[in-house]
């Protein structure tokens, strides 16, 4: 047969037809459609559920743990819902003295740290490069033989003094035990980081003489002024002040307060508050003396606290018969409204305004520290800020700023030093803290690694204890250098973190809900209390208590430092030390004084007058003798940022967010995702422009830009934000991680890399608020 | 009971909503994070593209456009409003839409639910709901290793290609019931059952509690004088309020749309 064209299309089409007549008629078809959808819907679960192989989450008994956070020094109660052996939610735990119930968005998310890939699946020693991710699971008995011959090969050779600790804390056991190991070690090198507490602390120490925390009574404060502290974003116990803050909001008129914010930048703080000040950057101590200029002239202050209890308003002469200047005098004659304003950008009316606001309140208080407070700042600024509290008599008074003591002792027999230790120990501290010219400060953190970058061999071992230096001290390069200068270094941390990354030996703690420990007085607690942490699950991963690890250290190096440790474990250690309290604790959790007051002013100051002190005397104490008399008084001393404003037109500020943590835990995924469009996008993270700025440097909303300060570059997106003043620009603080995992590393830019150490002249401590800056096109 | 259309005769219905005061929400962002703890949220590595992300509970910055240093913003947390609709011209939205009855407005309690299992992705319902409430899972969750071993058991966990939604805690309610009959109560007290976002917020700023009932705090808190729905004029009637002293957060609420000053802009 001839198939010629016409036939073969006719023949296919009626071949296609009747097959697909055939095939719609044959059940096969649906059968195999039906199967399909079944068997996909029973694929998913089993393919694409990671972990759960098709399963729900398991069910169990329901069970609820009540511990406490540690996340940040905020110390909130937690009430950990469990469903078999799995902790399935945080929440805040009701009737807790600090967060009554409350919790915060970091707390929310512990059990995205307790379970996630970022903990340290056991002892850990590097096996290639440092900070090439390359490591050697071994063993505890391993670990820490490693630790032990490398620890007692340096105290052979007489370099005991050459090891250094790191710690994030220096509250409460496990820091004590630490403290403790380096006496019995020998050596002077125990640092923490600092945070503007420590300046606080030292400015109670100077002008009222005692050895106290701040706290603040915040939920009886009716008109607040915050010398630019992100009251919700993070500053002191993060639950406790936004709780207090709702107060301060409430429609109950006779709890209603006023908060006055001052800031250069529209935070959520500023936002919230009645009135938002911006001023220049770092002007801050300037306008506190401003607003004591008004309540000076205008005789607003409290007439009995500062006639009957301060030393040094008016010009005097002291024991030895020297005159000096008053603080009045200062005052009066240097920051008079007009030149206030003139450094502060701030108009006289509103400065002469604001003063008689604040001491016509019935209970005013004015708080101190940028952001959540992790910078330690200026004592002189604090200082001036204290001053104005001293001046409206709020000190130890309802409402007001507490001196809270700081409980040190903790019973433990003393160390006993052998000849090693006694030398070690009394070698110069390598970052001068104690010394002359700091004769204040007990740590200066950042001067560590300056000292380890600038000489090789100062630091032969540094052990990091619930700190992430690497990634939270300022100049990040010149730590990145330092840790090059550091031949061994030993992490105790739960996470793989920047420092636990570059270090050559993990000793991984347990976590904070893994674990037993004392959780002292949350910061900025106007009342002592005492917490207890109890393991909320079983340990997830092969790792030991801190404390016991370095107890096994201590043991195993014999002699007087294995002395020192008499304890069998730290359980019974905690047991021990805190005694009686123990079985509250065991059984409330807490431990608190609710009805504590602070001492009346009569009893209050230790200082050299027994009085308050705007004159402080203490100086000449400690041997930190001031050229002229306005060094003894609370005074404006600009710190100016680093670089050159020619080269570098505009002003740099760190920016704290609530959803964002910048201390030495990451940022949980959860948390991560609630960040705005506008702070990050992708793996860039936006810095926050005033318009008028960005056409002056001809950018716009969303495009990249160069970031340059004097001490690094980074490629940036700019934000176009009506609320941050013209000239300043501001960075968020916590993205540019290196360590934990891609749910975080490579995420933005680390700002503490952006900026440099500025020294605070009487601490030593590191008072940079911003740096000099450049913004250039892409 | 007179509103019990769909109850079981004698069964104690509720209205179920929210009174979120404004002035003393701080933007913190704790209610989302206890809501996506709570509720078996999943997230992704880069969760920036917030059109693809996924919350029950999402704080909105909004500022009111005015140059510094007049600037300001307020943060509105929008949970899924349960909309009550008022009749059958004004029904609860994703309701009226949905084809395959996933999700209903439930009688007894006010909630409108959604059952993921019924439903196919259309996402009639996203487009229906004038508060971008409601998420359309574009992946299959995945928690990093270790990591499912918080998920709540009380809520199942979503697939690739369904829709979901704040669903008020719903299993927290049944819960709670579970309880109360066990007890041999047929009333729930106002603190029995509470959501995640309501517990967790430490501003305090969130109440929740049966809008019908004068003993509960959202009863009195609705009828503030600076209480206000979202997009009121679309007829609605959602059962989350808010309270704000500001005038121009208040005037935001109806998406107003006036002059860069008078408006509102996004933060």
């Amino acid at each position: 047969m001839k198939l010629d064209r016409r036939t073969f299309i006719e023949l296919s089409v009626g071949f296609s037809v009747g097959a697909g007549t055939g095939i719609l008629l044959s059940p096969v078809n649906w059968k195999l459609m039906d199967d399909m959808t079944i068997w996909s819907q029973e694929l998913w679960p089993r393919y694409q559920l990671g972990g759960l192989k098709g399963q729900l989450p398991q069910r169990g008994e329901v069970t609820h743990v009540d511990s406490v956070c540690t996340l940040c020094p905020g110390g909130c109660g937690i009430t950990v819902r469990k469903v078999g052996d799995r902790a399935t939610k945080i929440e805040g735990r009701a009737g807790y003295p600090v967060n009554d119930g409350g919790i915060c968005i970091l707390g929310a998310a512990g059990l995205q740290l307790l379970y996630g890939p970022w903990r340290v699946p056991g002892p850990l020693r590097r096996a290639g490069q440092r900070g090439a991710g390359q490591w050697e699971q071994v063993s505890w008995e391993e670990a820490i033989a490693e630790a032990v011959k490398k620890l007692a090969a340096l105290r052979g050779e007489g370099n005991a003094h050459t090891v250094a600790c790191m710690l994030g804390s220096d509250r409460g056991t496990v820091p004590q035990l630490f403290a403790r190991f380096m006496k019995a070690f020998g050596s002077p090198n125990l640092m923490r980081t600092a945070t503007a507490e420590d300046t606080y602390e030292l400015t109670l120490g100077l002008m009222q003489g005692v050895t106290s925390s701040v706290g603040y009574d915040l939920e009886r404060a009716n008109f607040i002024l915050s010398f630019g502290s992100g009251l919700i974003e993070g500053w002191g116990s993060p639950v406790r002040v936004i709780k207090a803050h709702s107060i301060w909001r409430s429609a109950n008129v006779k709890e209603r307060a006023t908060v006055v914010q001052i800031e250069p930048r529209l935070s959520n703080t500023a936002a919230k508050a009645d009135r938002w000040y911006p001023i220049n950057p770092g002007t801050e101590g300037a306008l506190a003396l401003g607003l004591a200029h008004v309540i000076i002239k205008e005789s607003l202050y409290d007439d009995n606290f500062i006639r009957n209890h301060t030393f040094g308003f008016e010009n005097g002469t002291d024991a030895t018969g020297k005159g000096y200047m008053g603080f009045k005098r200062l005052v009066l004659t240097k920051y008079t409204p007009e030149a206030v304003s003139r450094m502060t950008g701030l108009s006289s009316s509103k400065i002469i305004n604001l003063a008689r606001a604040f001491a016509r309140a019935k209970y005013p208080l004015a708080v101190w520290g940028r952001g959540k407070g992790t910078m330690p700042g200026s004592v002189y600024e604090c200082m001036a800020v204290h001053a104005l509290n001293a001046l409206v008599g709020n000190i130890n008074r309802p409402g007001g700023v507490w001196a809270r003591p700081k409980v040190a002792t903790q019973g433990w027999p003393e160390v006993s030093q052998d000849a090693t230790a006694w030398t070690g120990y009394g070698m110069p501290r390598l970052d001068g803290a104690g010394t002359k010219r700091y004769p204040l400060t007990g740590h200066r953190p950042e001067r560590l690694f300056q000292m380890a970058s600038e000489k090789p061999g100062a630091v032969e071992a540094l052990l990091v204890h619930e700190a992430d230096p690497y990634y939270t001290t300022l100049d990040s390069q010149a730590v990145a250098r330092a840790f090059e200068n550091i031949p061994f270094v030993v992490s105790f941390s739960s996470y793989m973190d920047e420092t636990a990354h570059h270090a050559d030996l993990i000793l991984p703690n347990h976590h904070y809900l893994e674990r037993w420990e004392d959780c002292p007085t949350p910061v900025g607690l106007q009342k002592p209390l005492l917490g207890l942490l109890r393991p909320v699950v079983a340990p997830q991963f092969d790792t030991k208590h801190a404390g016991d690890t370095l107890m096994t250290i201590a043991r195993a190096l014999g002699g007087t430092i294995a002395n020192a440790f008499p304890w069998e474990d730290y359980e019974g250690l905690l047991k021990e030390t805190l005694a009686d309290q123990w079985d509250t604790l065991e059984e409330t959790g807490y431990v608190e004084q609710a009805g504590y007051t602070p001492p009346a002013w009569e009893q209050a100051f230790g200082t050299p007058s027994g009085k308050f002190e705007f004159y402080v005397s203490a100086f000449d104490q400690v041997g930190m003798t001031m050229r002229k008399d306005v060094g003894y008084l609370p005074h404006y001393e600009p710190v100016k940022p680093e670089g050159d404003a020619a080269l570098y037109p505009l002003v740099l500020i760190p920016t704290d967010l609530m959803r964002l943590a910048d201390g030495p835990v990451g940022n949980p995924p959860f948390c991560t995702k609630t960040l705005e469009e506008t702070e990050l996008k992708g793996n860039d993270l936006f810095v926050e422009v005033n318009p008028e700025t960005a056409a002056d440097h001809g950018l716009s909303e969303g495009q990249y830009a160069t970031l340059e300060t004097p001490k690094d570059t980074a490629k940036v997106l700019v934000h176009l934000f009506e609320g941050i003043m013209p000239g300043v620009i501001g960075i968020p603080k916590g993205l540019g991680h290196t360590g934990y995992d891609d749910y975080l590393a490579g995420k933005g830019v680390n700002a503490n890399s952006l900026l440099g150490v500025v020294e605070d002249p009487i601490s030593g401590l590191c008072a940079t608020w911003g740096i000099r800056a450049k913004l250039t096109r892409v | 009971m007179k509103e019990a259309h769909h109850g079981e005769g004698d069964e104690k219905t509720y209205k179920f909503g929210m009174v979120i005061d404004l002035d003393k929400c701080t933007g913190c962002g704790a209610c989302m994070v206890a809501c996506m703890a709570e509720n078996n949220i999943s997230f992704r590595k880069d969760e920036t593209d917030k059109l693809r992300s996924n919350f029950w509970m999402r704080v909105y910055k909004i500022s009111n456009g005015l140059p510094f240093p007049d600037t300001e913003v307020s943060y509105i947390p929008r949970p899924c409003m349960h909309c009550e609709g008022y009749d059958h011209h004004h029904a609860t939205p994703c309701v009226s839409v949905c084809p395959a009855t996933v999700t209903d407005y439930n009688h007894e309690t006010g909630i409108v639910s959604q059952i993921y299992t019924r439903c196919f992705g259309c996402r009639y319902c996203m487009a229906a709901c004038p508060y971008h409430v409601r998420v359309f899972n574009w992946w299959d969750p995945r928690w990093p290793k270790g990591m499912e071993k918080y998920l709540n058991p009380d809520v199942s966990v979503r697939m690739r290609g369904v829709v979901e939604k704040c669903s008020f805690c719903f299993h927290r309610y049944q819960r709670a019931k579970n309880k109360a009959y066990a007890e041999g109560r047929r009333e729930l007290r106002e603190d029995e059952y509470q959501t995640a976002c309501t517990q967790a917020c430490p501003a305090g700023a969130i109440t929740f509690g049966d809008l019908n009932d004068p003993h509960h705090k959202v009863y009195k808190l609705k009828k503030d004088p600076n209480a206000f729905r979202l997009l009121e004029k679309l007829g609605t009637n959602p059962k989350v309020y808010y309270v704000s002293t500001t005038d121009w957060v208040r005037k935001a609420s109806d998406a107003y749309t006036g002059k860069q000053g008078e408006g509102v802009t996004p933060g």
